[in-house]
């Protein structure tokens, strides 16, 4: 079924399948190329919340609102959930998610959050134990300058080349069977 | 393109690629707004003193007047306007501090009043306060032992 092989990477005899994906998004990233490849584009940050953070977890939950029906599935086929985002205790997650109503593993890695979702995901496919399990992330620019940089009323210049977090949520479903693309092996890096 | 090996050869990769800050437009930008907005002190300055307020108080007036002004934009979302634009120009004045403030206040409401407003609002400014208060009470010691030798 699921193996280690070499040092550190986890191979899958019978490969899970990413079934279904998703995503929403927020103003910024509608407007750049990849808008048309986008489920849903917001104009609006807040989207009728009154908080950033409300305005994330809106973004997830909808998100995988979104890739649960578009997989034609119903929320208690789904076995697993693994999600994450970049706030305190995961919150857009936590709490987006609650009414999900199915397991929930809360996770972080930063950048890596989805793709270390979608690693635990798969093995909890390959290995048999899920028939299909979910894994998503969110981000928002103006929650994560308010959590790690300055507030956004603050008067400081941004050096040319700093970095934009993105508004928006990605989801997938990984399944046991589909027509692929597939997850073969895993490989996690050392964090070192 | 060459294959990149080590840490260094992707810093200098890095480095290459990123492109530079407009330091002659930015110093420029920075050099009129911030003369500008202590002229506006100045003028204010000397309009007290035309209508015979001491000194002093004049000088109190003055960074009332800015700090107020600059609150006030930056709750209509205009001084980091300003600030993206003109840099330290808006940021060394009593202007930039002001709007050190209100900004955090601004930004962590939707936390509550207490824990939100009250508790963060000096997360940006607050080390300015805690070095600036130490560094002039260090000095006022100094000066005092030194106004006893004299």
């Amino acid at each position: 079924m699921i193996k280690k092989i070499g040092e550190q990477t986890i191979q899958f005899n019978t490969p899970p399948t990413i079934l279904e994906t998703a995503c929403i998004v927020g103003p910024k990233e509608a407007n750049g190329p990849l808008a048309k490849y986008f489920d849903q584009c917001l104009d609006d940050e807040f989207w009728g919340e009154d908080s950033w953070e409300k305005a994330e977890s809106k973004i997830i939950k909808e998100t995988v609102n979104t890739v649960i029906s578009k997989a034609k599935l119903a929320q208690n086929d789904i076995d697993y959930c693994f999600a994450g985002d970049l706030l305190n205790q995961c919150i857009s997650s936590g709490f987006g998610l609650r009414s999900l109503n199915v397991p929930f593993f809360g996770i972080f890695g930063a950048c890596s959050t989805f793709v270390e979702g979608l690693s635990l995901a798969s093995i909890f496919v390959g290995s048999g134990i899920s028939q299909n399990s979910i894994c998503a992330t969110s981000s928002h620019f103006c929650g994560a300058e308010k959590q790690f940089r300055f507030p956004l009323e603050l008067g400081n210049q941004r050096p040319q080349s700093s970095q934009w977090t993105v508004t928006g949520s990605g989801s997938a479903i990984v399944s046991r069977s589909g027509q692929g693309p597939f997850v073969t092996t895993i490989t996690p890096r050392k964090n070192c | 393109m060459e294959p990149l090996d080590t840490k260094n050869d992707y810093q200098k990769y890095v480095e290459q690629k990123t492109p530079n800050s407009p330091i002659l437009k930015n110093c420029f930008n920075a050099f009129w707004v911030g003369g500008f907005i202590c002229a506006i002190g100045q003028l204010i300055w000397e309009t007290c003193k035309i209508n015979g307020i001491d000194t002093q108080i004049s000088t109190t007036i003055v960074s009332i007047i800015l700090i107020f002004i600059s609150a006030f934009l930056t709750t209509l979302n205009v001084f980091n306007k300003i600030g993206k634009f003109a840099g330290a120009g808006s940021l060394i004045p009593i202007t930039g501090f002001a709007n050190s403030i209100v900004s955090p206040a601004m930004e962590y409401k939707s936390e509550g009043y207490v824990m939100g407003v009250g508790g963060k609002m000096f997360t940006v400014a607050g080390p300015v306060l805690v070095y600036g208060i130490s560094v002039s009470i260090i000095i006022g010691i100094i000066y005092m032992i030194f106004g006893f030798v004299q």
